[in-house]
């Protein structure tokens, strides 16, 4: 006997049998209540979203073009470092964003989490909220609506970096000139949105009656 | 920084498992494996840093195969374990160590802490100095444990060699 022989042994002790071992311990650390914050992808027609629930709710969404690596690592710094990989934990929201995309949800059960979000950013987020599918606020508005009417400019940055993009529709918040301002990742997202949600006709550039009462 | 958990685990479960497996063999190292990251899961938003996570994970995984070869061993050995006979899932893939290797059987018939030692030496390549740290003894002790280990098994293969 040498120890070379002791290597080759260990190394024909890999393969699946330690992935089989790590997916039963997720089933274990679930039932323990031990996952802080679970996460998985949504399909989406921009492409994969990664989409992270906290014990309380939705508390991260994220476009492809976020590195989920760095998303995640915010994550563990900013909510707990209990996060793991989970498909049962984000069945129902995943589901409920596959619904959405085809058409056949216009609002999501999910609960949002405003962890991520602090001070007057949480308070245009949790206004932001309330928009209804179908309709659209101008930045001015929310602004007023969070106790500073004159902050329509920090408004608009508050909801350029939102954490939960579309399930907070911050899409639906736009210029009071009819222009669709910006939007995470790219403006073309918010037209794509905006129009599923028949609140920009096909080919129009601008939203119907921002602000105003529709119908 | 402490990373996600997720990535700890991604980075970390081959080497835990390899390990122990070549401890405790393969029906316990499932068990041993929970146990292991259960309770790095549980103190993990107590760590203060990221740095060194293979050593800490390493070692709880040596104290949990220590505590499951002292369960094993006040166990009568002729009864099989009723567990992994009556567990579907146990059967269902094939075992990727053949636990009837007689190198991994005297692996496994070192005392604890001998068998620990050579483990982490050979089977996951670690020095004397990290053998030292996940057992909690001098690197003197680590060598010793490791040479003593080496020298039985050396006996043990041979004399199966010349049955």
């Amino acid at each position: 006997m040498n120890t070379s022989e002791l290597k080759r042994l260990a190394r024909r002790s890999q393969g699946p049998a330690a992935g089989a071992a790590a997916a039963r311990f997720l089933e274990r650390a679930s039932a323990a209540g031990l996952v802080d914050v679970a996460y998985g992808f949504a399909d989406s027609p921009f492409g994969p979203l990664l989409v992270a629930m906290s014990k309380r709710g939705v508390v991260r969404l994220a476009y492809p073009n976020e590195a989920a690596d760095e998303v995640l690592d915010d994550l563990a710094s900013q909510v707990s470092p209990r996060v793991l990989e989970s498909l049962g934990a984000t069945d129902q929201v995943r589901r409920e964003l596959d619904e959405y995309f085809e058409g056949r949800r216009r609002s999501f059960s999910v609960p949002a989490d405003f962890a991520l979000s602090r001070g007057f950013s949480r308070r245009i987020l949790e206004r932001t909220a309330r928009i209804p599918f179908g309709d659209v606020a101008t930045y001015a508005q929310m602004a007023e609506a969070a106790g500073s009417p004159r902050a329509a400019r920090a408004a608009g940055n508050a909801l350029g970096s939102n954490p939960i993009p579309i399930v907070v529709p911050c899409h639906r918040v736009v210029h009071s000139d009819g222009g669709l301002g910006g939007y995470t990742g790219g403006s073309e997202r918010k037209v794509v949105l905006l129009r599923l949600e028949g609140a920009l006709d096909e080919g129009a550039a601008r939203p119907r009656s921002p602000g105003g009462p529709r119908h | 920084m402490i990373p996600p958990f997720q990535t700890f685990l991604d980075e970390y479960r081959e080497a835990v498992y390899r390990y122990l497996v070549a401890t405790v063999g393969p029906t316990e190292a499932e068990d041993c494996f929970q146990d292991t990251f259960l309770a790095a899961l549980r103190a993990y938003p107590k760590l203060r840093h990221g740095s060194n996570l293979k050593s800490w994970v390493l070692t709880i995984a040596t104290r949990k195969a220590i505590d499951a070869g002292r369960r094993a061993a006040r166990r009568p050995t002729s009864i099989p374990d009723v567990e992994s006979v009556s567990d579907p899932a146990a059967g269902a893939e094939p075992d990727p160590v053949d636990p009837a290797d007689p190198l991994w059987e005297a692996v496994r018939g070192l005392p604890p802490r001998q068998r620990a030692a050579v483990v982490h030496r050979f089977v996951l390549d670690r020095s004397y100095v990290e053998v030292a740290e996940a057992m909690g003894t001098t690197e003197e002790t680590a060598r010793q444990n490791v040479h003593l280990g080496l020298k039985k098994l050396r006996e043990e293969v041979t004399s199966h060699e010349h049955e």
